[in-house]
């Protein structure tokens, strides 16, 4: 072997496609407000969802004060909390986590991590937003419309969702699933936009196997909600012909009120397949983008390589092909053939196994780095945690025996609210201080950064792990007012009312974090191009904030890998993406 | 859309055949998919995802079928017409059927016209793609028309379960609105191409992109679709 000199031109293959003109913006209108530019949809979806999600904030405070003190506040009463958790779960799920990672992170970081100045389509990217938007006024338009919004629970089973018991029966429904039918629409025109730019539209030398980890979540992710939504959509569109029409899908024959309904030999149980389809992906369309922001948040803040690239790209793609054949374990109570609930139980189960390939391989990267305890890092630590957490309470709710028991109580509540509420939102809030320098120019505020983190995180574990007890004492969700029974120890309500005070404080840490996110916006330290000292190309524009079509005259090139950290020999401990090497190896030169 | 497919300037037009060039080109750069513009991936991705959506609606429609107490109705009696005295089962469909399979074809001598840049004869097999579409639209408004007229609802119908109403309307409203997209977008393509837009590349109006003939085979691509799927609903719905 011998070092020669590098000549790029040998190793990088030339353009295979000639460059796309830009859509350039003419007017104040067209560069922000109707702007096909992927950077200004994605702030313009961050913002939306952030609006939604602290609505959603203000439900879960209302309904934290009507179960730790019950009867205090009258302006509470059942089927306003009914509304409440139903909006707060749908908004959180779907409306927040969803479009934030794929339309907010996606749009802004794909074309950049991939060295393309815009998604493929700016303009259907656009109109993505703009149905998103409309989805979302249509959705929080239900707190304003006779009957308030749907108080069917998240998941909108039937036939409870549209029978005239149920909150919202008037009008609360038909706009939600409409609004959903939105949503889907709106995101399948972004998702075709991100899943095309992974594809087709890299720069020359990147590689599928160079892209960072974050590219990879947020595109299989993608792939998984534009398979997933559809089963969704269709539950939606055959509910809200149940519940207009008369037709009976979902809706079996039934007496309300002492009379025979109309309706007569749908099945409930097919909208739960339908739900669960779509359900149990979801989960993991909203942890995969997670996932692969976190292992670039560990790796760049521990200056060390992400341990074994390949295998958290082959987790990330085994996690979102299993996803789609285990959504039966949210039904073992429904009433299955037990060798369904045996082979679902198994397939649960074996997803544990990328699962725990990514968290080894974490903390591995972890292992002997140069940890930088910035608050990104401090985010992604928690992440860890926290998903490690609510991880292992799965597998206490993936055995149909153990499920069982604690179907429908708080346990199940504290589970998924610590894997895919807490530890998702820790890594969204790891991936704002870790980019807002590049959105903004700006670095956010450090010790309200850490003071945001740290009430978060301990605040977040003093109000679900005592759920978990709750729990396991038998106590359901749910329950407006779980009232006085032989199974209900007076700890319960002591703790309830113990959560529900860290519940407003963890809540009143976000405005401090809002807080942070405009004040340094005017009045933070400057950060310069790349203040993380980061390998990949977002980080290596020309302008910060990055201009119209990301990259100046020339596209960038890539010769490396994204995890060039602390390389022996370097001159720094990172070598950007777009940095040619100074000499290669060619095998067998010498002698 | 300006980069169109068999446009690789500079790069080596040989390709291993087989697995090994299919793993080349995905663990290559720019293109995981090489001599597949944009517009095209993201047609086939769409077309994937709704896949589902149609499958989604399938299965349910069968789950219903299966499930139901109540005798199901018998389709060849349902969508039978007497014609001329003639009492002949499902008559209407197979002409549907046919009608849609056709447009099939003048759909795919489009895109060979469209390739050869013949934008007289591509323009006119588009209209008349998009005319055999409207004709299904229409013979699918009859259809609807007459089992109204006999009673059939949504929620109800003389012959037994109602989720027949339910999917039928539900099932083939849905086909149906996608061939009605399908007949307008066809029908705006064809301007542009009577136009000469692709031969000016002339600039679209809301994308300021130049277009070119491959947005004729991505309309087909669609278009194909929709035939597809009608099998499926053909297959499923009315021979069951």
């Amino acid at each position: 072997m011998v070092d020669v000199p590098y000549e790029a031109t040998v190793d990088v293959p030339p353009a295979e496609v000639a460059e796309v003109e830009l859509y350039h913006p003419k007017s104040w209108w067209t560069q922000y407000v109707f702007s096909q530019d992927a950077k200004v949809i994605a702030i313009q979806y961050s913002l939306t969802a952030t609006a939604i999600g602290l609505v959603a904030l203000v439900l879960s405070w209302l309904m934290r004060l009507q179960l730790g003190f019950p009867g205090t506040f009258s302006f509470i009463d059942a089927s306003q909390y009914l509304q409440f958790i139903t909006m707060h779960g749908m908004i959180m799920v779907i409306y927040l986590l969803t479009a934030l990672f794929l339309g907010g992170f996606g749009n802004y970081l794909i074309p950049l991590m991939v060295g393309a100045r815009d998604m493929v389509f700016p303009y259907v990217n656009m109109l993505s937003y703009w149905v998103y938007l409309l989805a979302v006024i249509v959705l929080a338009s239900t707190f304003f419309v006779p009957g308030g919004p749907t108080g069917a629970g998240w998941t909108l089973y039937p036939p409870q969702a549209i029978l005239s018991g149920t909150p919202g029966q008037d009008w609360g429904i038909i706009l939600m699933l409409s609004s959903l039918i939105l949503f889907i629409i709106g995101f399948t025109m972004g998702g075709l936009n991100y899943v095309v730019t992974v594809l087709q539209a890299r720069t020359r030398g990147m590689t599928l196997m160079r892209l960072p980890l974050t590219v990879w979540g947020i595109f299989t992710a993608t792939i998984m909600a534009l398979l997933a939504f559809p089963a969704l959509f269709v539950a939606s569109v055959m509910m809200l012909f149940d519940r207009l029409l008369g037709t009976s899908f979902f809706m079996p024959a039934l007496v309300e009120m002492g009379q025979q309904m109309k309706y007569g030999g749908g099945s409930p149980i097919l909208f739960q397949h339908l739900f669960w389809f779509f359900g149990h992906p979801e989960v993991y369309i909203v942890a995969l983008p997670a996932f692969g922001i976190v292992s670039d948040l560990i790796s760049t803040h521990a200056r060390k390589n992400i341990f074994g690239y390949r295998m958290m790209v082959w987790a990330i793609v085994a996690i979102g092909a299993l996803s789609f054949i285990v959504w039966a374990h949210h039904m073992y109570v429904s009433g299955m053939h037990p060798h369904f609930g045996f082979f679902f139980a198994t397939t649960t189960l074996i997803i544990a196994i990328p699962t725990a390939i990514k968290v080894y391989n974490w903390v591995l990267t972890l292992w002997r780095g140069d940890i930088h305890l910035t608050v990104p890092m401090l985010f992604a630590l928690g992440f860890i945690i926290t998903f490690v957490n609510g991880g292992l309470t799965g597998l206490f709710l993936g055995n149909v025996v153990v499920d069982v028991p604690l179907s429908d109580t708080m346990f199940v509540v504290a589970h998924f609210h610590m894997v895919m509420g807490v530890a998702p939102i820790m890594v969204v809030l790891g991936a704002i201080y870790h980019w807002y320098p590049k959105v903004t120019g700006r670095m956010l505020d450090d010790w309200m950064g850490k003071f945001h983190f740290w009430v978060t995180f301990l605040g977040a574990y003093l109000i679900f792990f005592p759920m978990h007890y709750l729990g396991l004492l038998g106590v359901p969700r749910r329950y407006h007012d779980i009232g006085e029974a032989a199974f209900i120890t007076p700890s319960v309500h002591t703790l309830n009312a113990f959560m529900s005070v860290v519940a407003l404080i963890v809540g009143l840490a976000q405005m401090v974090f809002l807080f942070n996110l405009v004040w340094s916006y005017f009045k933070g330290r400057p950060s310069g191009g790349n203040p993380w000292r980061a390998t990949t190309l977002e980080w290596q524009t020309p302008e910060t904030p990055p201009g119209h079509g990301n990259w100046g005259k020339e596209l960038p090139v890539v010769y490396r890998w994204a995890y060039d950290y602390s390389v022996p020999g370097a001159k720094e401990d990172f070598i950007p993406q777009n940095q040619p090497p100074t000499t290669r190896a060619i095998q067998g030169a010498a002698t | 859309m300006a980069e169109t497919a068999l446009t690789t300037p500079g790069q080596s037009p040989v390709r291993t055949a087989g697995l090994k060039g299919v793993a080349a080109d995905w663990s290559s750069d720019q293109r995981a998919f090489k001599n597949v513009s944009w517009g095209k991936a993201m047609m086939w991705i769409f077309l994937l995802s709704d896949t589902f959506i149609f499958s989604c609606f399938l299965l349910s429609y069968m789950t219903a079928r299966m499930s139901t107490t109540v005798p199901w109705p018998n389709p060849s009696e349902v969508f039978a017409l007497t014609i001329g005295g003639q009492h002949i089962p499902l008559i209407l469909i197979a002409i549907m059927t046919f009608v849609l399979i056709s447009s099939s074809g003048t759909m795919a001598m489009a895109v060979n016209f469209g390739y050869r840049r013949d934008r007289v004869k591509t323009a006119v097999l588009m209209l008349v793609t998009a005319a055999l579409g409207a004709t299904f639209v229409g013979m699918q408004a009859f259809e609807w028309t007459k089992l109204i007229q006999e009673g059939v609802r949504p929620w109800e119908n003389p012959w037994g379960a109602a989720q027949f109403g339910s999917s039928f309307f539900m099932i083939t409203g849905f086909h149906g609105t996608h061939v009605t997209i399908g007949v307008i977008f066809l029908i705006a393509i064809a301007r542009k191409v009577w136009r000469g837009d692709f031969d000016v590349e002339r600039r679209g109006f809301f994308t300021s992109r130049k277009g070119n003939y491959e947005i004729v085979e991505i309309t087909g691509l669609y278009w194909h679709f929709v035939d597809l799927v009608w099998v499926f609903i053909f297959a499923f719905f009315y021979l069951w």
